[in-house]
């Protein structure tokens, strides 16, 4: 057993700090998400440059095949640094879909843009009555003269308003099973509404009508099972970012009040205060730990440990991200109720985590459902 | 022991329950069920002085100063009846704060003026204690009152005043000697905000809205006479104002609103293929609420009751303060667990045809209001105070 990370892969998540800290104040991040796009474009560029970008594209395809470790890594201090360029929706998630089930001709097509980050992809699935989970989708796919015609409504897709690509999951009439269509986001019956999100991403509810695509825009035929792979992936990733919010938040909590006195003293030096971080650095400890549970999982082939795993984990975590963000807000005080610290900016990440990639309730549903059915 | 209510008392609700039906406003009751905060000044005073006609402006004021002459349980259920009826909460800073101090230290003048108009929404007022090094330690407040023959002059910075981008006064503690204890030296100031010298400034929330503000005075100029009481006295005067009004402080009427919005949602909902209220997980959830809630309503009474009988102030106030403000905190992240994803829209962002599981009037903006009750166990003496003063005054360990 070991849980050092090796010199390459501290490197990597130090450089993605540096990156983001060199991208300008809080202020000017602040200044971006009021923005009409929402992000920089120059950081968006700056993190191609750095190679991250390419992470989830294979070797093969000219990328850096980087595992699930190394990703925990990177969204771990894009949680730290309260990122708001689509990198989890674009660079793991479209990415790693892409990765596993485009032919050659798509890979050529697509894969060198998202490593420079001229293309934004993102994955259309979540549905008002899926809600994101490995469920059947209302979307339908009709064949049509030469290729296909797509009906439905996507809900809630992150960064969908920056996106050219849109991977949408469909049911083919009358087949079982799901299939998945690259549609040009300018594609005529493709409708977005835009909205601005709890953690400050943009994202949109998406709708189809009578969309039409030609026959490639199918990408790989049956894909419940890479699906699964990646809408687990990405919930590591995801799990790392919550990780890197918590952490941020109790660094924040434990320096304000080492800083704030009153009544002549650190607020840090009442008892009742430091019983409060030192449950909120537990919680921490613990979410940190599933977090290296769900990377070293995050590719498992075994699909029911998988998901046993990332189920834990975000179950786990979601409840740390509950417990951390409210405590921070608390002890800074009214301090903690401003848009000018960060705290809150972490508060509102981690409440918007817990209602991302399935409830704490739905996770635990799914555990305690594994836990009755076991016979053993 | 008998914990039914009275028939009086019965027939007080019924009356209570004609009146809101009769007076109070559709559209006002719409922009306080959805929690649309665009015209709130215009739906509290309008609502302040419909009230005022009906004789009820001020319930808990004696009858001389144009109060009802209700007994406490009265007043108890009248805000409970207003706040189920989803009526505008009415402005604390002038009635219930500001007016008891002007009408037990105040000179007659200032009770003549003041409390009318007060009473009849003339007058919009806000409160002056914290400033950046003074929260929690309200005593160490630094801003300056000089006296200069019959006026003050007043130096110095407030923060998080709530609602003062729309008010007319602000009762403000100020420091007035620094010689002694920090208590001492502290003085109960009524300023007039149209004053020279004076600047208020937004603070921007983490939900985006504003509420607060920081209010910045330089050298203005304040009467002598709009001091209350005694100068350096201003102290003991701060503290009988938190000890007073304790009848609402549990939030009883909006807690059971808010249960009731929540039960509403789960109903709404639908999970996989039933409604979220079926599910036995999360209607435990609500039953575990609605117990505590159960619980605090007849702690509070009992704190009512024995008030009726000897007025003095207690520490008990600091239990109602912090369970209700918990129970508060849990019911709109309850509400907020039962929208899921359709949640994470905020400032406004909640309008998108199919995504919502429910109406706007119930969903209202749930995420802001999870986002914005974090303050409740902030201000007004936070729950971490509350608990020291339990710990100090009832268990004397
Ligand atoms: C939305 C909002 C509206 C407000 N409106 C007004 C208003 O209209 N007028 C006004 O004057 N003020 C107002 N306040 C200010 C409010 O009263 C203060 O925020 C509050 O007193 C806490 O002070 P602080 O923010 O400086 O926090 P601090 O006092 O710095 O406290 C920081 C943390 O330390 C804890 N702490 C402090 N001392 C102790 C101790 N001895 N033991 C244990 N824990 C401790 C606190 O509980 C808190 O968790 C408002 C605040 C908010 C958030």
């Amino acid at each position: 057993m070991n849980f050092d990370f090796s010199d390459e892969q501290q490197m990597l998540q130090e450089s993605t700090r540096r990156v983001l800290a060199a991208a300008g104040d809080f202020e000017q991040r602040n200044a971006q998400r009021d923005h009409a796009l929402g992000y920089s474009t120059q950081l968006w560029r700056e993190l191609a440059d750095l190679g991250l970008l390419a992470l989830n594209i294979p070797e093969a395809d000219g990328g850096i095949g980087a595992g699930a470790v190394d990703n925990m890594l990177v969204c771990e201090a894009m949680g730290e640094g309260l990122v708001l360029e689509p990198f989890h929706a674009s660079a793991v998630e479209a990415t790693s879909l892409l990765a596993r089930l485009a032919d050659e001709q798509q890979r050529q097509r697509w894969l060198p843009a998202l490593a420079s980050g001229e293309l934004i992809a993102v994955l259309a699935h979540a549905e008002s009555s899926n809600g994101g989970a490995l469920e059947p989708t209302q979307t339908r796919a009709r064949p049509s003269a030469d290729g296909w015609q797509l009906d439905g409504h996507k809900s809630m897709i992150y960064h969908a308003p920056s996106a050219a690509l849109l991977l949408v999951s469909a049911q083919i009439e009358g087949a079982p099973g799901l299939a998945l269509f690259a549609v040009p986001a300018d594609a005529a019956g493709l409708s977005l509404t835009p909205v601005a999100t709890l953690d400050a991403q943009r994202a949109a509810d998406v709708v189809l009508r009578g969309v039409q695509v030609g026959a490639d825009a199918r990408i790989g035929s049956e894909i419940s099972k890479a699906l699964s792979e990646v809408l687990d992936f990405s919930l590591a990733a995801l799990c790392a970012d919550a990780f890197g919010a918590i952490q941020s938040a109790l660094n924040a909590t434990i320096e304000y009040s080492r800083e704030r006195k009153q009544f002549g003293q650190p607020i840090g030096r009442f008892q009742a205060l430091q019983h409060r971080m030192a449950d909120m650095l537990i919680h921490a400890e613990q979410a940190r730990s599933m977090c290296y549970l769900a990377a070293s999982h995050g590719d498992d082939p075994d699909p029911a440990q998988r998901r046993r795993i990332l189920s834990a984990a975000k179950a786990l975590i979601g409840q740390a991200a509950r417990k951390v963000g409210q405590e921070a807000v608390q002890l800074h005080g009214g301090m903690g109720m401003t848009d000018e610290l960060k705290v809150s900016h972490y508060f509102r990440r981690l409440t918007a985590f817990e209602l991302r990639g399935g409830s704490t309730a739905s996770h635990l549903q799914r555990l305690a459902t594994d836990i009755s059915n076991d016979r053993s | 022991m008998n914990l039914s209510l009275s028939p009086a008392d019965l027939a007080f609700v019924d009356q209570v329950r004609q009146f809101l039906a009769d007076k109070l406003p559709a559209e006002i009751r719409q922009r306080v069920a959805n929690r649309d905060e665009s015209q709130l000044k215009h739906d509290i005073v309008a609502w302040q002085k419909i009230l005022h006609q009906q004789g009820w402006g001020a319930p808990a004021w004696p009858v001389e100063f144009g109060g009802t002459g209700w007994s406490k349980v009265q007043q108890y259920l009248f805000e409970t009846e207003c706040a189920l009826a989803d009526a505008p909460l009415q402005l604390a800073f002038g009635l219930k704060m500001v007016a008891p101090v002007i009408m037990r230290f105040g000179s007659p003048a200032q009770q003549q003026y003041f409390l009318p108009r007060i009473l009849a929404a003339e007058d919009w007022w806000c409160q002056g204690y914290s400033e950046p090094g003074s929260g929690s330690d309200l005593a160490s407040l630094k801003t300056q009152a000089v006296r200069d023959g019959d006026e003050y002059v007043v130096t110095g910075q407030k923060v998080w005043n709530t609602l003062g981008q729309h008010a007319d006064w602000i009762f403000c503690l100020v420091r007035t000697d620094n010689s002694g204890k920090p208590q001492r030296g502290i003085s109960f100031l009524l300023i007039d905000m149209h004053s020279p010298g004076i600047t208020v400034r937004p603070t921007r929330l983490l939900d985006g809205g504003h509420e607060v503000n920081e209010v910045w005075f330089d050298q203005v100029r304040v009467p002598v006479s709009n001091r209350v009481g005694e100068e350096n006295h201003g102290w003991t005067y701060a503290k009988f104002l938190l000890g007073h009004e304790r009848t609402n402080i549990a939030g009883i009427g909006a807690n059971k609103r808010e249960l009731n919005r929540l039960k509403s949602i789960a109903r709404a909902c639908r999970q996989n293929d039933h409604r979220l209220i079926d599910d036995p997980v999360f209607a435990s959830k609500i039953a575990q609420v609605e117990i505590e809630l159960m619980a605090l309503e007849i702690t509070n009474l009992r704190v009512i009751e024995a008030d009726e009988r000897k007025q003095a102030p207690g520490p008990e106030a600091s239990i109602l303060k912090i369970k209700g403000t918990e129970i508060m905190q849990r019911l709109s992240e309850l509400q907020v667990e039962a929208l899921g994803p359709a949640a994470l829209l905020s400032n406004g962002e909640s309008r998108i045809a199919g995504l919502q599981p429910v109406s706007d009037e119930l969903a209202a903006n749930a995420t802001d209001f999870y986002l914005n009750q974090r303050k409740v166990s902030i201000y007004g003496g936070s729950n971490e105070i509350q608990r020291n003063i339990i710990a100090q005054m009832i268990l004397q360990v």
